[in-house]
């Protein structure tokens, strides 16, 4: 590989890494809230599948992306609040429950996305960065989609409102130590049903990105465990938010690895590309499994890492 | 899982609280299928569309005649083996989700061993059972490697048995697009045929195949060697309780990789029986979710392998339906999804029944005083 296909290579991932991290972005910060409040929740997948279908049905029907974007993060609010209420029933195991949200979100969202398959519907604008650097190469990598930012405001929000805030403590001591919270007066349930619809809004905005911007259209194959990759990411963020938004970007820029190959024409191995991030993510998980820091880090009430 | 570990009465073994569990796991996952029923039923009404015919078309669909039968057993027969893929390891306490992978890898297996020994022309006495074992192997394999890295790393089997089912997909891919692509498959990249000679045939007097009989021996199988012998009894306690199985001196890190190996084989196998009884051959059609609907089955058996056979057998009917309902009435193929999913939700919803509802639990707790 010459040094100008490297160029071309590495500014293709970089690009990719921008375009594909924004669905990671959203789903991550909604599990980590979720996460931080002592619950997990895995089926954000479905609530992905389920926002990329809303998104795109809303956007077909009222002609206004960000229309449709609100209403995929409500189409996600719901089965995130239907996660939390179902969850804090005893006996009750919230990683079955996920699994089981997994498969009702993608059975809905095939249910009701099969008309939109076929008509195209208005899609999200790019906000063009680099188009004073006259490479097309990179102003094209360098297009980026307005919701990215919002993820990066919101995940310094975050982080911001966990450390500072009445209500990041509360969340944070619930995840800790449910005991302790009820001590203090705190409704245990309360603070995980809305920290479980607020995850859930979050993943249904990520979805909306997918089916609006990249790939941009509604297909029942948008996503292939991209909500569960997220969950990964998660843990090997070690719930900070800030972290959060580096992992997706990794992610991202392994997606990437196989199409930006193949634009200077090394189409060998594609599909063994195309697993990239699924072993990173497998990877990463058995480097972060164990780990000290993770040790420490960990919400004290979360069964997934016990 | 968790599971229910009652205490046992002070007097010897008596009748009346396993008798009354027993009913509790038969009532309870019962009413869950009456309430989805009842709840999708609203979900039709709301579309206006009529339930009736909805239920009467899975009737006919599934058991109506003669044909719809075997087309229900015939889809059946990789819910069995996916659904004790789910079951066994269930039992030791794992939540693997990654049946489909052993199932696409286990059929890949199959057909890419078939290529050498089919063109040599082996017999087929030989070579079926070869392909047979390659694909257990591989299955075994693969979702032992879950079991291996959840009890030996600490990673989460869960998500790990699902990123393990897209990079077996993946190496499916990679082979069937590249090294192992029959230059005859021209819109659908395939494994070469493994020809009829090597295909597994039905059951006399059905159109059945022989994969649904080997799902039913291999649940019996299981189901003794879960309840009957050392080492399932080992496997239910580690599920118990980890800590208790550790200091008892119990294998519990060999016991998890078995549990989770015996589960890769059964998925595994079926995908064999979906090459060599189904397509012929291997391809993107492996990618069916029989994988996942197995996760299903095994929820509604109760982890039970015996129970996980009429459950498939269920859910095959409605698998064999789903054309009938998408033909008349004018709904998508998906569905029959909406319907796994409210029953999946109403199911584990109903989990928090046992032990709480009050004519069942009458004796239970008279025993014990």
């Amino acid at each position: 590989m010459s040094g100008g296909e490297l160029f071309i290579v590495l500014i293709a991932m970089l690009g990719g890494a921008i375009r594909v991290s924004t669905p990671f972005m959203f789903v991550a910060l909604g599990e980590c809230l979720t996460e931080k409040s002592g619950r997990i929740n895995l089926g954000l997948e479905g609530n992905l599948v389920l926002g990329a279908m809303v998104a795109y049905a809303g956007s077909y029907s009222t002609g206004s992306p960000w229309l449709g974007v609100l209403m995929a993060g409500c189409s996600g609010l719901v089965l995130g609040a239907m996660h939390g209420y179902i969850c804090k029933l005893p006996k009750v195991n919230d990683i079955a429950v996920g699994i089981a949200f997994m498969s009702f979100g993608t059975g809905l969202a095939f249910f009701f996305g099969k008309p939109y398959i076929q008509p195209t519907a208005p899609r999200l604008e790019a906000i063009h960065l680099a188009d004073w650097s006259g490479d097309p190469l990179v102003a094209q990598a360098l297009q980026v989609n307005p919701l990215f930012f919002v993820g990066i405001a919101l995940a310094a929000f975050m982080a911001w409102a966990f450390r500072n805030t009445r209500w990041g403590l509360i969340v944070r001591m619930t995840g800790d130590s449910a005991a302790s919270a009820k001590a203090m007066g705190v409704s245990v349930d309360l603070v995980r049903l809305l920290a479980t619809s607020a995850g859930g809004f979050l993943a249904g905005v990520g979805g909306a990105f997918l089916s609006l911007y990249y790939p941009g259209s509604w297909n029942e194959g948008l996503s292939s465990g991209q909500g569960l990759m997220a969950v990964a990411l998660v843990i090997f963020a070690r719930w900070d938010p800030i972290r959060c938004i580096f992992a997706a970007l990794l992610f991202g820029a392994a997606g990437a690895i196989g199409p930006a190959l193949q634009s200077v024409g090394i189409s060998q191995g594609y599909y063994f590309f195309n697993a990239a991030p699924y072993i990173l993510t497998l990877f990463i998980m058995i480097a972060s499994a164990r780990s000290k820091s993770a040790a420490r880090e960990v919400p004290g009430e979360l069964s997934i890492v016990k | 899982m968790t599971t229910v570990v009652s205490p046992l009465p002070a007097r010897s073994i008596s009748f009346g609280p396993s008798a009354m569990r027993a009913v509790e796991a038969l009532v309870i996952p019962l009413g869950a299928l009456v309430a989805s029923a009842i709840l999708f039923s609203v979900f039709l009404l709301a579309l206006g569309k009529s339930p009736a015919t909805f239920f009467s078309l899975i009737w006919t669909g599934g058991f109506g005649s003669s044909f719809s039968i075997q087309n229900t057993l015939q889809r059946s027969a990789p819910l069995v083996l996916t659904g004790l893929a789910f079951a066994i390891p269930a039992r030791i306490g794992l939540t693997i989700i990654g049946a489909e992978g052993g199932l696409v890898l286990g059929g890949f297996s199959a057909a890419a061993v078939a290529i050498p020994l089919v063109t040599n022309g082996w017999s087929p006495v030989l070579t079926m059972p070869i392909m047979a074992l390659a694909a257990m192997a591989a299955g075994a394999v693969w979702i032992g490697l879950a079991g291996w890295l959840r009890h030996y790393r600490g990673v989460n089997e869960t998500i790990s048995s699902l990123l393990l089912t897209y990079i077996a997909i993946a190496i499916m891919n990679f082979f069937v697009e590249g090294a192992l692509r029959d230059p005859a498959s021209a819109n659908k990249p395939s494994t070469m045929p493994i020809g009829d000679a090597y295909r597994v045939g039905a059951i006399p007097g059905t159109s059945v195949h022989w994969g649904l009989a080997a799902g039913i021996l291999l649940a019996v199988l299981l189901y003794v060697l879960m309840t009957r012998t050392t080492f399932g009894f080992a496997a239910r306690m580690t599920g118990g309780n980890v800590r208790a199985a550790q200091a008892q001196g119990l294998p519990v890190g060999p016991l998890v990789v078995a549990c989770c190996a015996i589960a890769g084989a059964c998925a595994g196998l079926a995908g064999y029986f979906e090459v060599a009884a189904v397509h012929g051959q291997a391809n993107a059609s492996l990618v069916a979710g029989y994988g996942f609907t197995g996760i299903l089955v095994a929820f509604l058996a109760r982890q039970n392998p015996l129970a996980v056979v009429p459950v498939a057998i269920m859910f095959g009917a409605l698998a064999a339906s789903g054309g009938l309902i998408q033909r008349r009435m004018g709904m998508p193929d998906a569905t029959v999804l909406v319907l796994q999913g409210i029953i999946f939700v109403v199911l584990l919803v109903s989990e928090t029944f046992y032990g709480r509802i009050p004519f069942l639990q009458a004796r239970t707790t008279g025993d014990r005083t």
